[in-house]
């Protein structure tokens, strides 16, 4: 077991949406839950999103779309994650997201649907839970 | 080696971004087989120019990494930034923020930007962001950018790291010389000073000269002092030309070099004879004996130190010589 192990989350904004409250404070959540939350800040690209998550090496992906654009935006995301042999990287979506439209982004490939009002521990508890996502990477422990 | 850890490390060197990121993380982590990767890259390092960025907290000092970056890459260098942020002490987490400030190159996929957490006085921040340093020049990169965290200890440290070290201030902190005084003016190669669209440029240059006018400098050129503004673009050209310069007629083998060599030999030497003891006190429950006798002042914590050590040979051994 490595107790250097830091579970590292980019937190990022797809597309042309300004509300920006929700993902810092899931951002700012994860950081007091012991994570390494890496934020991108507003209106990014999806190369720029796949980008940021291949260089930084995240365990896990959070998208906050409140713009009603998830669908396009998530998809062009998964692809390019796909694209780069990346697919093992936890996806989590938060923010506006109609609940008809949850099952095509779960079947999209997206790990799990955080909408409104979700309370930060569900978040980490579920990361820590869904980790590590393949053989080779190592155990997580828990925050000190 | 384990066989992935080579095939990463042989993708990386062909320019593979997913195992240049992988192999980071393995040495950040310090998980199992970080250090024969070391050892495989060691032989493909030194010909990348390191640059460190340091000053105060609000100095600039992403924005200005930023477009450095910006100009660097126009000119067909290829680029590698490290960016340090501090870690909660309280849950061992952090918020990495500087991507925010670095808009502008975040579009360039072929630079290479990795925002590290210190991870605590014990993560050894120093070590691993010269770790990284390495990883970044065995994959080719040209110019490595750090930016480090606000005021305190690292910032000192990143001289350790940097063939070039550059001190950003501010105007508008009449204190702002003051609290990066101490140490913080010794390592500088180069002063900025950043947002010199901000009234109360001049008088900070002034200070800076000051400051210098009253330094030994020992043979080591004096630092020049430069204006910049990301705002209106003053200065900016003007810097990245002279870091180019640098960069091309910088030597490899100084004096300087030398120490950074001593320096990171004995501390890795520290650290691993620090765990050594440590995994040899914690398998026989005398460390925790020990706490209790101080605990209960029975013993005092200078001789319980003697008295631990007095269980390995080597240090016997020296002390019956000091006798």
């Amino acid at each position: 077991m490595n107790e250097n192990r830091k579970i590292r989350v980019l937190i990022s904004k797809p597309g042309l949406d300004g509300h920006e409250r929700g993902a810092m404070v899931v951002a700012y959540g994860l950081r007091d839950e012991g994570f390494e939350v890496i934020y991108t800040g507003l209106r990014q690209t999806p190369e720029q999103i796949v980008n940021a998550a291949i260089q930084e090496d995240v365990d896990v992906l959070g998208l906050s779309i409140l713009s009603g654009a998830h669908l396009g935006l998530t998809r062009k995301v998964i692809d390019g994650l796909g694209a780069q042999q990346a697919d093992d990287i936890l996806v989590l979506l938060g923010g506006i997201i109609p609940e008809e439209d949850i099952p095509a982004l779960k079947e999209m490939g997206v790990d799990e649907i955080f909408t409104a009002g979700t309370p930060i521990k569900d978040i980490s508890d579920f990361i820590r839970s869904h980790l590590p996502r393949s053989p080779e990477q190592e155990p997580v422990i828990e925050k000190p | 080696m384990q066989r992935e850890v080579s095939e990463m490390i042989d993708a990386m060197k062909r320019g593979d971004t997913r195992a240049l990121a992988r192999t980071i993380t393995l040495v950040e982590n310090r998980s199992p087989g970080w250090k024969e990767a070391m050892q495989a890259i060691y032989g493909d390092t030194g010909s990348a120019c390191v640059f460190g960025i340091t000053g105060s907290p609000g100095a600039g000092k992403s924005t200005l990494t930023n477009e450095i970056a910006l100009r660097l890459h126009d000119q067909g260098y290829s680029l590698g930034i490290i960016a340090v942020d501090p870690s909660s002490p309280f849950s061992g987490g952090a918020l990495l923020g500087d991507r925010l400030r670095m808009r502008n190159i975040c579009m360039k996929t072929d630079i290479f930007i990795r925002s590290m957490a210190t991870r605590g006085v014990l993560g050894g921040l120093c070590q691993a962001a010269r770790d990284v340093v390495r990883i970044l020049d065995a994959a080719g990169k040209d110019i490595i950018l750090i930016e480090t965290v606000g005021a305190g200890q690292d910032e000192i440290d990143v001289v350790r790291v940097s063939n070039f070290v550059m001190v950003v201030c501010i105007p508008g902190q009449g204190d702002g010389i003051q609290a990066i005084k101490a140490g913080i003016m010794e390592i500088a190669d180069l002063f900025i000073v950043n947002k010199a669209d901000l009234g109360g440029a001049d008088e900070i240059v002034a200070d800076i000269n000051g400051m210098l006018d009253l330094c030994t400098h020992n043979g080591i050129p004096r630092p020049p002092i430069m204006k910049t503004s990301t705002e209106t673009k003053e200065g900016l050209d003007a810097l990245v030309e002279n870091l180019i310069a640098y960069a091309r007629e910088r030597k490899a083998a100084t004096e300087v070099n030398r120490n950074h060599v001593k320096e990171e030999i004995l501390s890795l030497l520290e650290r691993e004879v620090f765990h050594f003891v440590r995994e040899e006190l914690s398998g026989n429950g005398r460390f925790e004996e020990a706490v209790e006798q101080v605990l209960s002042h029975r013993a005092d914590p200078y001789s319980t130190v003697e008295e631990l050590l007095g269980s390995f040979p080597l240090y016997r051994g020296m002390k019956t010589r000091e006798k």
